[in-house]
């Protein structure tokens, strides 16, 4: 690791003849790690919460008959439970996962397995209590990053995809599918899908699960009247978080897996000490 | 090396998830934990009460859009012998106590209550489990019932107790003469022995429903199960629901002592013949039965001290999410 990161050089050379690039700023890294940690606890008591009424509406009330998606257990036909899970018309069998799962040896009937949610046993005051306190690091920590990256124009360099990068939209998309990955000078900025990823999920679904989420809360749409029917009722606006809070997940996945990839090491010493390595030039990627 | 780094990093990475989890459970079960956890009530409590001005009403819905059938939870049918002799006279001897930090206690029969200046909302009801439903409600505004008591300087927060037992103190959940109640797990549940263990229907399948629509007062209350209590004998102490608002929910001019929904006298699983609507709160707030309100400066003598028997049990007071 050479030289103390200074805004003026970000970038330096090793006696190795390896290329470092200083790619997260502190403030940038440390509200990543934060985030990271936020987003899991309310993943987790979010799952708790939504075990309390395991079913989804649309709309600004609850028909509980027809609802558009429920987990759910039901007498199997061998004498035995089953966890199911209804979308619309269709319903899968999800024994041991959704519906039906053990916990602690024994078998229980709840939504999502005791593995994931927070609180572990069936709890919804304490998984609120989780929720709401963590649901204000998201907001705070969200607003922090977004002051910062838009004052430092980070938000810009880093998310908005140069003129070449949308001209070649193309030939960027076919390099991600060969999960071919930039080195040197054009590893110092994210491809045309990165940008457009991170900023669909940090301008579009982050602020929308904060939103969808006020939305379900009586005071504040007696507030803002106008939230609520932002999503279509209230009852909407429930299904839109926990839709959002899929595609979170999936997003995470997926950014994961491509941070395995494409060079775990590298890329996890960028995220934390701020350096990432640009490789030798006329040699490979040091991963 | 890379793939042995790997290897570590993910074993790493599972196992302080497993730690993290683990100790998250082992935090909020903490004293420091659980005050903790409580900062987001405090910060929410605090801006919404920045959002929204004493007057601010919750939106009333056009009576297109009342819920075909609005789904009674927690007690829907109160085992207590007192309540179940009032229920069978349809609520002709009941008189609701205003006491507390008043000037003038009042003693109100329903007739005295629908005789004050009413009004009728249609708004709409969320539970803390994420359910909801519209109904039309009909009552006299908390405020003009406190108006005419008169409150005096200290007063802080009108407290609601309530006719139904939840369970008795020492964890006693039995109930005398073989009759037996069990102890609700969360606000949502609904506390009817025939669907006790009906996990799968506890938060609206048919069950519930039927029982509903067959609890019209008058009917179902005092008939076939014996009364929990079991009268001038029973030495156990009971615990009842009860519930409190502070001041600037008390006045707002949709808190009212609601008698009829949908038009219709309230239903004895719906809280009759009195159930409080605060409508810019959960569910839980919205006390049913209602026998008493009772004027406070501080929550601190009543049940566990945290001003309600679900705020007992680790819910939010402050219930405007």
């Amino acid at each position: 690791m050479a030289a103390s990161p200074a805004l003026e050089a970000p970038e330096t050379v090793d006696r190795q003849g390896r290329r470092w690039f200083y790619r997260h700023p502190l403030v940038i890294r440390v509200a990543h790690w934060i985030n990271a940690a936020v987003l899991l606890v309310l993943l987790m008591s979010g799952l708790q919460i939504f075990n309390a009424h395991p079913a989804l509406y649309w709309g600004a009330v609850s028909t509980f008959d027809t609802p558009a998606f429920a987990i759910t257990s039901e007498p199997g036909g061998d004498g035995r439970n089953r966890g199911v899970v209804t979308i619309g018309a269709h319903r899968f069998d999800t024994t041991g996962v959704l519906g039906l799962s053990r916990a602690g040896g024994t078998e229980a009937e709840r939504a999502f397995p005791s593995w994931a949610t927070l609180p572990s046993d069936q709890d919804l005051a304490t998984g609120r209590r989780w929720h709401f306190l963590f649901a204000w690091f998201l907001v705070l920590n969200g607003a922090l990053y977004l002051l910062y990256g838009l004052f430092s124009g980070q938000l810009r360099r880093r998310l908005i995809p140069d003129g070449d990068q949308i001209r070649d939209f193309g030939g960027s998309v076919k390099e991600h599918l060969l999960l071919r990955f930039p080195e040197g000078e054009e590893a110092k900025r994210y491809n045309v899908i990165q940008k457009l990823t991170y900023l669909v999920v940090v301008l579009g679904l982050l602020p929308a699960m904060v939103l969808a989420g006020l939305a379900m809360s009586p005071g504040v749409d007696a507030a803002w009247p106008w939230l609520p029917e932002l999503f279509g009722g209230r009852q909407s606006a429930r299904s839109v978080h926990f839709i959002a809070a899929g595609l979170i997940v999936l997003f995470v996945v997926v950014h994961v897996l491509l941070v395995v990839v494409s060079g775990l090491a590298n890329n996890m010493r960028g995220m934390i000490t701020g350096w990432f390595s640009l490789g030798r030039p006329g040699t490979e990627t040091a991963r | 090396m890379i793939l042995h780094r790997r290897k570590l990093l993910t074993a790493g990475a599972g196992l302080a998830g497993t730690a993290l989890l683990g100790g998250c459970d082992r935090f909020a079960g903490t004293d420091a934990g659980r005050r903790t956890l409580q900062a987001g009530e405090d910060a929410n409590l605090f801006v919404q009460r920045l959002l929204l001005s004493p007057a601010t009403l919750a939106r009333e819905y056009p009576a297109a859009m009342i819920s075909p059938w609005f789904k009674p939870n927690g007690t829907i049918d109160p085992p207590d012998r007192d309540f179940r002799a009032l229920a069978a006279r349809k609520f002709a001897d009941f008189k609701l106590t205003v006491d507390g930090l008043v000037r003038t206690p009042l003693s109100l029969s329903l007739a005295d209550l629908r005789g004050l200046p009413g009004r009728t909302q249609v708004t709409r009801h969320d539970c803390v489990e994420g359910w909801s439903c519209i109904g039309q409600w009909s009552g006299v505004p908390l405020a003009e019932v406190l108006n005419r008591a008169g409150l005096k300087p200290q007063a802080r927060y009108a407290v609601f107790h309530c006719a139904d037992t939840l369970e008795y103190a020492g964890g006693g959940l039995e109930g005398g003469d073989g009759a037996s109640l069990w102890r609700p797990e969360h606000p949502g549940t609904v506390r009817d022995g025939t669907i006790q263990l009906a996990a799968a229907e506890d938060w609206g399948g048919a069950p519930a429903k039927d029982d509903a629509q067959k609890d019209d007062w008058g009917q179902g209350a005092p008939d076939a199960d014996t009364p929990a209590d079991a009268g001038p004998a029973d030495k156990r102490t009971p615990i009842r629901y009860y519930e409190s608002i502070d001041l600037f929910d008390a006045f707002n001019p949709q808190t009212i002592l609601a008698y009829d929904l949908n038009g219709k006298p309230l239903p004895v699983s719906n809280g009759a013949p009195l159930r409080l609507r605060v409508e810019r709160q959960l569910g839980y707030k919205q006390a049913k039965y209602v026998m008493r309100v009772e004027l406070v400066e501080t929550l601190s003598g009543l049940g566990q001290g945290r001003g309600g028997y679900w705020e007992d049990r680790g819910y939010e007071w402050y219930a405007g999410i």
